[in-house]
């Protein structure tokens, strides 16, 4: 290869080594001039995967700079291992939210399982016992041949690992449409619980502390995940499934009552989950936070496999390890810890005042470059970008209504977008712990605090055919659907994490796409008060040049100060007055009554008016605190009929509703308008909650009332819960039984 | 009632079992290494729920092996009460102090729900507090738990009202389509024939406080905790 670099030396590389490490041109000429030299081939590798999209966020940093990531209940924001938050008498709350895309479409159960392994590593290395898993889960069409495998893989994969380690999975959503038909997404979200006192961050200070290895073996698996994680795919991508790693929940569980055993003691300084790109990242982040240099010595490394180089060990991904660096003089006690839960553990290195990574491998020095410029030197892109151009508002009228409003509510409720996901989650350990209080199929999961009358919860959301349509407002109706999802609860929407999954950021109008989601954030973050605290990019998802729609996944998390108040969509009991709040049901562009139904997509997706979203939102929390509703539910894909089918289906109860005179019908009962509840409550409750509705400008309609096993619509053609029941919960198993 | 718990490697139901018996009794259990020689003196053991040994090999095949288990065995034989919830009896068919064995779900998928029991028998340390041949509620987590057992092992079991809880519908009706696993008879838990020993799939400690959605599981416990003290 020819380059600029004024080196006596020949370039040792070929122009495709350096292609297949990831790296342009440019970044190569970038690495000599940090050198003063060509780089030996670990360095090299170290250099590959500590600017590769995945660890760097070259492409996404400056944008992510613009989110608000601050409110007086944040301890820690993004730049952890996981972001956290106050819950108040000591407690915190530890999540983050992560992508595990690639493995997973390449090898579904290892990829997906592996994923949830890898974000409770996250968590518990700060100190924080994972109480809840979560996931975002998009799959191709369902005509697709991959589809099925694809979502009984992942499904096993994400159980198989969470219910080894006893963390119940408590919800999540799952999507099907075409355009992730070569590139799933699997988002994986966990919760842990701490003690504000006691939480463990990654900054390796002092000089000549011990650098300790524990967990499982060092293998060569997932060699180079990272940058495979930043490429996209094309139709050879198959053989990367050497780069997928297997995941050991055993292993993992072990090291969770280890690593929280040993955080008992004052004994570790700096702790970091060996996750994408391994040691190599783990241990430059772990010096560059300290300010100090790290000497390890390979030879130390616990091995799996022999013949291992320095190049294989540092970019391996062998799952379920950690780095720690400890105080002197603890090593004994860490060992005898570690020894007991049968796991490895080594003393690999320590720290030093060089400010520089050296690896020693057999007398050898594999690799001595300075971590400051190593860590925060990558390239960062401002990349071209183009808006995404709107599309027209749809008025109601301009979308046909169907032939029977009856035969439409049936088709929505056993869509593949809109039918139960009971067929999943209960493959999902979602009891375990002895603390899950809401479960899987409303509209969040609730996980009591252990031991206190408090709880969290938490809701995974995007509308990616919004997104598409447009990324600003689908940007804003993810933030705004998990903090109204969170409302529903009773509980106080406290902050987010997220998953921005999206296409190859080299092209301008899915940058475009990027920088209009971002900006959605943005302004939901920050009326709604509800900042991102950690987070994940995963770009490059696109194979032979088609992306995936714009998938900003949302993880949202609140604090219900009081059980006893939790709310949930279940009608409670019969005679009561259901209540429609925050707007009537117009518009249709994006709906899914227009792709069910219609089989199309197109026109505008409903707009976001984050003010009324909040004013709303409160009014709704208010009515929980004081205790004078008996069902809330929030009104989303489908709309209003969908949110009211899904009550009396949870609550077994039915009702009767009637459609205001001046919209169409279908408009009315499935538009997808924001900012939108149904709550019930007792008639005399009613009339006072109407008025003051109005008093503070929400609006309210008298909708209808429970009771009964039907549903009916302006007293015509009832449709009984048992023929809604059987498509709901139909569709899943039979199409998965093939 | 002073009980104890056995912490395996990969155990996960450990916390749980041992914060409703907290809960119930008022007593905190000894939670006790599988890596000890023995049990100190304690009015009940209990083998949790989990993956012991993440259930590679077979599940609760490790475990039954594990150092503790020969104490446990003997004290087993001589009348200490053992209570083994899914995993837990999942060992205890593994050590032999239970007939039978757990196979994977007839789905071969993991199942968590809510399952309803019929209570067998009224008259044991583990059961006084429910109504005879009542129906509870009580969830299911677990992915081998399609027990099996041959003919003449299950006629003995039968024979000798030996089967604790069956899969039922909510009104009693002892159906197959009740059934989540494929179990024979729709076996979901046996005593041993003393009837100290208690093996059983539904994880009791999950349904202890209306918060969770029932009380069905707490019965178990106030029951020990009758016939006990």
């Amino acid at each position: 290869m020819n380059n600029t670099v004024t080196l006596l030396e020949p370039c040792p590389y070929s122009f495709q080594e350096i292609a297949e490490h990831g790296l342009n041109e440019n970044e190569y000429q970038k690495i000599c001039d940090i050198l003063g030299r060509h780089p030996r081939r670990t360095e090299l590798g170290i250099f590959s995967v500590m600017w590769s999209e995945h660890c760097s966020y070259k492409s996404s940093k400056y944008w992510l700079k613009t989110l608000p990531t601050k409110a007086p209940h944040v301890i820690q924001g993004p730049g952890e291992n996981a972001g956290v938050i106050d819950l108040g008498d000591g407690y915190a709350a530890i999540f983050k939210m992560e992508s595990h895309n690639h493995p997973s479409y390449i090898e579904p159960y290892q990829g997906a399982a592996t994923g949830v392994g890898g974000i409770m590593r996250d968590v518990f290395t700060m100190g924080a016992r994972p109480i809840a898993n979560m996931n975002a889960l998009r799959f191709g069409s369902p005509d697709h041949p991959k589809t099925r495998h694809l979502v009984d893989g992942v499904v096993a994969g994400i159980g198989g690992y969470g219910n080894c380690m006893g963390i119940p999975t408590v919800g999540g959503e799952t999507n099907f449409d075409a355009q992730y038909n070569d590139n799933i997404l699997v988002n994986a979200m966990c919760v842990g619980l701490a003690r504000t006192d006691n939480i463990f961050y990654s900054a390796a200070t002092g000089i000549h502390n011990p650098v300790v290895y524990v967990g499982s073996k060092t293998g060569r698996d997932g060699i180079h995940g990272a940058t495979m994680a930043s490429a996209e795919f094309d139709e050879n991508s198959d053989e990367k499934r050497p780069t997928v790693q297997v995941g050991d929940p055993f292993t993992e569980k072990l090291l969770l009552e280890a690593c929280l055993e040993l955080m008992q003691e004052d004994a570790i300084i700096a702790i970091q989950d060996m996750g994408a790109a391994g040691l190599t990242s783990s241990s430059v982040e772990m010096a560059d936070k300290g300010g100090v240099g790290i000497d390890l010595d390979l030879d130390e490394v616990p091995q799996r496999e022999t013949g291992m180089t320095a190049y294989e060990m540092m970019l391996s991904e062998s799952q379920e390890r950690m780095l720690m660096v400890l105080r002197p003089g603890s090593e004994k006690l860490a060992q005898k810890i570690f020894e007991k839960w049968e796991l490895d553990f080594a003393i690999i290195g320590m720290t030093t005042d060089t400010g520089r990574l050296i690896v020693r491998h057999k007398n050898q020095i594999e690799a001595d470059m300075p971590v400051s410029t190593l860590a925060n030197s990558a390239p960062e892109y401002q990349r071209p970008w183009v808006e995404t151009p709107r599309q027209p508002l749809l008025k109601a009228g301009e979308v046909p209504a169907p032939a029977s409003l009856n035969e439409a509510l049936l088709a929505l409720m056993g869509s593949p977008d809109l039918c139960s996901r009971r067929w999943i989650w209960e493959q999902y350990d979602h009891t375990v712990m002895g603390d899950t209080v809401q479960r899987p199929g409303g509209d969040v999961a609730v996980v009591r605090v252990h031991g206190t009358n408090k709880a969290v919860a938490i809701s995974t959301d995007v509308t990616p055919r919004y997104c598409l349509a447009d990324p600003v407002e689908g940007g804003k109706q993810a933030v705004a659907e998990a903090w109204r999802n969170i409302t529903c609860s009773g509980a106080r929407p406290l902050a987010i994490t997220n998953c921005l999954n999206f296409g190859n950021p080299e092209r301008e109008e899915i940058m475009g796409q990027f920088v209009g989601a971002i900006q959605g954030l943005r302004e939901a973050c920050t009326t709604l008060d509800f900042p991102v605290i950690s987070g994940n990019v995963s770009l490059y998802n696109e194979t032979n040049g088609k992306a995936i729609p714009p998938t900003p996944a949302i993880g949202g998390v609140g604090l219900l100060e009081d059980l006893s108040i939790m709310m949930d969509p279940a009608f409670k009991t019969g005679d009561e007055i259901i209540i429609v709040l925050g707007g009537e049901g117009e518009h249709l562009g994006q709906s899914l009554y227009l792709k069910v139904i219609h089989g199309k997509t197109y026109g505008a997706p409903p707009p976001v008016d984050l003010r009324q979203e909040f004013e709303t939102g409160e009014f709704v929390r208010k009515l929980i605190t004081e205790r004078r509703v008996t069902a809330v539910h929030d009104c989303s894909d489908g709309g209003l009929l969908v949110t009211i089918a899904e009550m009396a289906l949870a609550g077994c109860i039915g009702a009767q509703i009637t459609v205001p005179d001046q919209k169409p019908a279908h408009a009315n009962l499935f538009g997808e308008d924001q900012g939108r509840y149904v709550i019930t409550t007792s008639q005399h409750m009613s009339e006072p909650i109407l008025s003051e509705a109005a008093n503070a400008n929400i609006y309210a309609r008298r909708a209808g009332k429970t009771g009964g096993s039907q549903l009916t619509i302006d007293g015509k053609n009832p449709i009984s819960l048992a023929e809604l029941r059987k498509v709901h919960e139909g569709w899943l198993p039979a199409y998965m039984a093939g | 009632m002073q009980a104890s718990v056995i912490v395996f490697p990969g155990s996960n139901c450990d916390r749980d079992v041992a914060v409703a018996i907290k809960n119930i009794t008022g007593r905190m259990p000894e939670m006790v290494w599988h890596g000890d020689a023995e049990v100190s003196k304690t009015d009940i053991i209990i083998l949790p729920g989990g993956f012991s040994y993440g259930d590679y090999l077979r599940s609760g095949a490790m475990a039954a092996h594990s150092p503790i288990m020969k104490d446990i065995i003997a004290k087993a034989k001589h009348g200490t009460p053992v209570l083994g919830i899914c995993n837990g009896f999942q060992i205890l068919t593994e050590t032999g102090l239970l007939p039978g064995l757990l196979m994977p779900n007839a789905s071969l998928k993991f199942i968590c729900r809510n399952v309803n029991l019929r209570v067998e028998r009224t008259d044991t340390i583990f059961t006084n507090r429910y109504e005879h041949r009542g129906v509870i509620t009580i969830p299911i987590a677990n992915h081998d738990g399609n027990y099996f057992a041959d003919d003449d092992t299950l006629a003995e079991l039968e024979d000798n009202d030996r089967v604790a809880f069956r899969y039922v519908g909510e009104k009693g009706e002892l159906e197959d389509r009740h059934n989540p696993n494929g179990s024979r008879n729709n076996i979901a838990g046996i005593y041993n024939k003393r009837g100290n020993i208690l093996g059983l799939m539904p994880h009791p400690e999950r349904l202890v406080e209306q918060i969770l959605g029932g009380c069905d599981g707490r019965l178990m416990f106030e029951s020990l905790l009758e016939a006990l003290h």
